[in-house]
């Protein structure tokens, strides 16, 4: 008798186990459109030539070691990390407001984010903090504040699917409604899944109810540079929170628009109204951080961070990150003007009105399967596809297929 | 509310410190309740140690191996890993949830022994971590969730500090079992079988694997023997926490030997293994854990359950050591020379335990000092008292934590003699 008898089988994780699927197919025209990972026009993995080029510095230079990083992180790279967000001439930084957490990527800051949260804020131990996410939202944003102990987590109106855009009424409407110091995820850019993003006005509108209601705005980052090209106009929001006043998180991550994805490299930036309250702050995330992984790994936040500070290799890597950024902007065009041309049903402007990696098509479940079963085109169930999957060579089979999906399957 | 409340904090912070009582609301912040956390004891030796001006300062505080010129020591066998990992050019893509196969399998097999049954049969699950605090963290997060035992975790007395808010975060109580027995600086065994034959049914223990931290202290085979059957007796969970395999005794499979006796006594274990000591890879955060079940099958249901934790951690797992002690286990010329290293790192641990003794002899020292030969691993528990403990730090500039205990990683033949003189000067 097993004391894990009673342990169930969890269902797998949606995005791995498309993958999976994926990889097991065995059909000459399969795409994959699933997991959020950049590609090449050869649908190949991309390892930045910047990153080429620091790595080898690392390798070969015999004075670095193994040693433990202190818990909270590399300190060059926390401070060049949180720059990057922040901007070179920060009112907070001069301040000496910001503080950083070296974290185990995207996913690592938000988690001790959460757990700061649940422990320190809005009373001690508060669990019935509400915590809202986007309508959709990535889906791990759910178990993140979950497992850190939150028990109201709630959705806020974000995509409509009848207008194939944001839908700004129902999530200032959402503000307004949510309880005194609520706490709202917010995508800093190229929002995940959906690409649509707040514009500028609309953001100035959430961000004076939040400030109105005392709402505690918590950045999710994960795509700075990679949504527009440009590292400036993809942090605007962010910034424009900070010189609004808010007491802040972000949680970055620089698995995508560094293509350091296994290398687990993310960012924690808090900003606080003072540095009195910073030092306090930082000093528990100290105690959260001890317990979890103790201190972070050392190769990635070293590449990032030769890479951030110095002039010409911070030149080269934005040079790396518009290719990317580039590449994606083209399959939008593409796609849109090819279905477009082929007459399929429906309204396609939203393919080049969304940013970022992924576009949420429109696309319902039946018309999913459709396309995974009998086409091997392999996308989320929500309608969601990585633009990166798409190459100039799978362009038209991608387009042909959704074609037919649409017609056939309602 | 929140104001209300920020205001009675405000107050409340004023009776403790006047300058704080007159904030102004006008800077009133979310944090104003964070107390400030207390430094960390072990980390913040070394905060003292770095302030310190004196040239014969010494740091045995935290625990990460040093060569006999007193610096970090980065393997050969790493080296080497290195270099072939970054001639294959291999791409950056995410590591699956339970990190890297190849690596779960060789980490498993070093643990368990290659011709393990456990191994053979497929009934064990190994997912990578992030070196043993993060194994810890997930063995914990696990059974908060899935043990249907009492949630109390007996720790033996004492234990690594951090064991503590591992578990506690998690959701579990803590307990102890007697271990170190203060008067004879050795293994209380008597006191140890008689509270682990009280703890309830189906709780869990965790056992140090080999090189006990903090006070060197394990049990001999006879003694494991013992202990095994009585925790089988009590039907405990056994959680094996093991940090050090190699660097031990030099042996990894002699380290492994209490894990392995414990399985082959039916023991369905859980285990944490670091790579952090024993590859050298402290920064790169390489561990494993593993749960080993009833069959295959159980298996499977407790890797899906292990996922489903990781990922709103963190995800997946970091690539780069996971690969360096990949390539190290199963690259048969790198493996061997890695046995030899491992074996060189805990020689020269035990001649410097063999020359302090001897050096706080020849300064003419009439206390039993044989406790610091038995004693195993990077740790030893001196028996110093906190106030003599003290007198080293400021009289002598020699830094450790304040319960005695000494990493010999940080002795050299260059210093040895100065500490044989220092722990005399406050013993004699």
């Amino acid at each position: 008798m097993s004391i894990f008898s009673e342990v169930p089988q969890a269902q797998p994780v949606a995005v791995f186990k498309l993958t999976a699927d994926f990889r097991e197919d065995t059909h000459p025209q399969k795409v994959n459109l699933g997991v959020g990972a950049y590609r090449t026009d050869d649908c190949q993995p991309w390892v930045l030539p910047v990153v080429k080029k620091v790595e080898r510095l690392i390798v070969e230079d015999q004075s670095l070691n193994h040693e433990y990083l202190p818990i909270l992180g590399l300190p060059e790279f926390r401070s060049a990390a949180s720059k990057v967000a922040l901007g070179d001439d920060s009112a907070a930084i001069k301040e000496n407001r910001v503080g950083g957490v070296q974290a185990l990527g995207g996913t690592g800051a938000l988690r001790i984010g959460a757990e700061f949260l649940r422990r320190w804020y809005n009373g001690l131990n508060n669990t019935a903090t509400p915590v809202f996410v986007s309508a959709p939202t990535w889906e791990n944003h759910n178990g993140v504040f979950n497992d850190a102990g939150f028990k109201d987590i709630r959705p806020y109106h974000y995509w409509d699917a009848a207008k194939r855009g944001l839908d700004i009424t129902g999530l200032l409407d959402d503000l307004e409604k949510a309880p005194e110091h609520s706490i709202f995820v917010l995508h800093a850019c190229a929002h995940n899944p959906t690409g649509t993003d707040p514009t500028q006005e609309e953001w100035k509108s959430i961000a004076d109810i939040m400030k109105r209601r005392k709402l505690f705005p918590f950045f999710d980052s994960a795509y700075q540079g990679f949504a527009s090209g440009n590292l400036d106009k993809d942090a605007w929001a962010i910034r424009f929170f900070v010189s609004e006043g808010f007491e802040l998180f972000i949680a970055q991550s620089f698995s995508k628009n560094f293509g350091l994805y296994n290398e687990r490299v993310g960012n924690l930036t808090v900003i606080a109204k003072d540095n009195e309250n910073l030092t306090r702050t930082m000093s528990q995330m100290e105690k959260i951080v001890r317990t979890t992984w103790s201190n972070p790994p050392s190769q990635g936040a070293r590449i990032v961070s030769k890479t951030l500070n110095c002039p010409e290799l911070f030149a080269e890597w934005k040079g790396n990150v518009k290719t990317m950024a580039d590449r994606v902007l083209l399959m939008r065009d593409q796609l849109k003007a090819k279905l477009l041309a082929l007459g399929t049903p429906g309204t396609w402007e939203h393919i080049t009105q969304q940013i970022g990696m992924f576009s949420f098509t429109g696309l319902n479940p039946k018309q999913v399967e459709y396309l995974i079963k009998e086409k091997h085109v392999y996308l989320m169930a929500s309608g969601r596809i990585n633009m990166c999957g798409l190459t100039t060579k799978n362009i038209d089979y991608v387009v042909q297929s959704i074609h037919e999906a649409v017609i056939k399957v309602q | 509310m929140a104001l209300l409340k920020s205001n009675k904090v405000i107050s409340s912070l004023g009776s403790i410190s006047p300058a704080l009582g007159v904030l102004s609301t006008r800077y009133s912040s979310w944090w104003t309740g964070v107390q400030m956390g207390p430094p960390d004891p072990i980390l913040g030796v070394t905060e003292a140690f770095k302030r310190d001006t004196n040239p014969k300062k010494m740091n045995l505080g935290v625990g990460a191996y040093r060569d006999d010129q007193g610096k970090p020591f980065v393997l050969s066998c790493v080296r080497k890993a290195e270099a072939l990992i970054a001639s294959k050019q291999l791409d950056k893509e995410y590591l699956p949830i339970g990190g890297l196969g190849d690596f779960n399998k060789s980490c498993a097999q070093l643990a368990l022994g290659a011709d393990s049954e456990v191994v053979k049969s497929g009934r064990s699950i190994t997912v990578q971590t992030i070196s043993g605090t993060g194994s810890l963290r997930i063995g914990a997060n696990y059974l908060a969730r899935f043990h249907t035992g009492p949630h109390e975790v007996y720790l033996p007395k004492p234990s690594w500090g951090n064991h503590t808010p591992i578990f506690r975060d998690a959701g579990m109580q803590l307990k102890a079992y007697r271990y170190y027995d203060p008067s004879t600086c050795g293994f209380d065994f008597k006191g140890a079988l008689e509270d682990i034959s009280k703890i309830p049914e189906k709780s869990v223990i965790l056992l140090h694997a080999c090189a006990h931290n903090p006070t060197g202290v394990d049990p001999r085979p006879e003694q494991w023997k013992e202990i095994a059957d009585i925790v089988k007796k009590r039907n405990l969970l056994v959680f094996f926490d093991m940090a050090y395999q190699g660097f031990a005794s030099g042996d990894i499979d002699r380290d492994a030997w209490a894990v392995r006796h414990f399985i082959e006594n039916g023991h369905n274990i859980l285990l944490s293994q670091s790579f952090a000591k024993n590859m050298g890879l402290y920064g790169e955060r390489v561990g494993g854990f593993t749960v080993v079940c009833s069959d295959a099958e159980e298996a499977k249901r407790v890797e899906s359950q292990l996922k489903i934790l990781i990922r709103p951690i963190y995800s997946n797992p970091p690539m780069n050591g996971a690969r360096i002690a990949s390539t190290i286990l199963s690259t048969p010329d790198l493996r061997a020379l890695w046995l030899e290293e491992v074996h060189g790192m805990a020689n020269r641990i035990i001649k410097m335990r063999e020359q302090l003794v001897a050096g706080l002899k020849s300064q003419g020292s009439s206390h039993n000092w044989q406790h610091v030969i038995d004693q195993i691993g990077m740790f030893c528990f001196t028996g110093l008292k906190p106030e003599q403990v003290e007198r080293l730090t400021k009289e002598f500039s020699v830094y450790m934590t304040k319960d005695g205990r000494i990493s010999m990683a940080g002795v050299t033949s260059g210093n040895v003699g100065y500490l044989a003189e220092a722990i005399h000067a406050v013993t004699k």
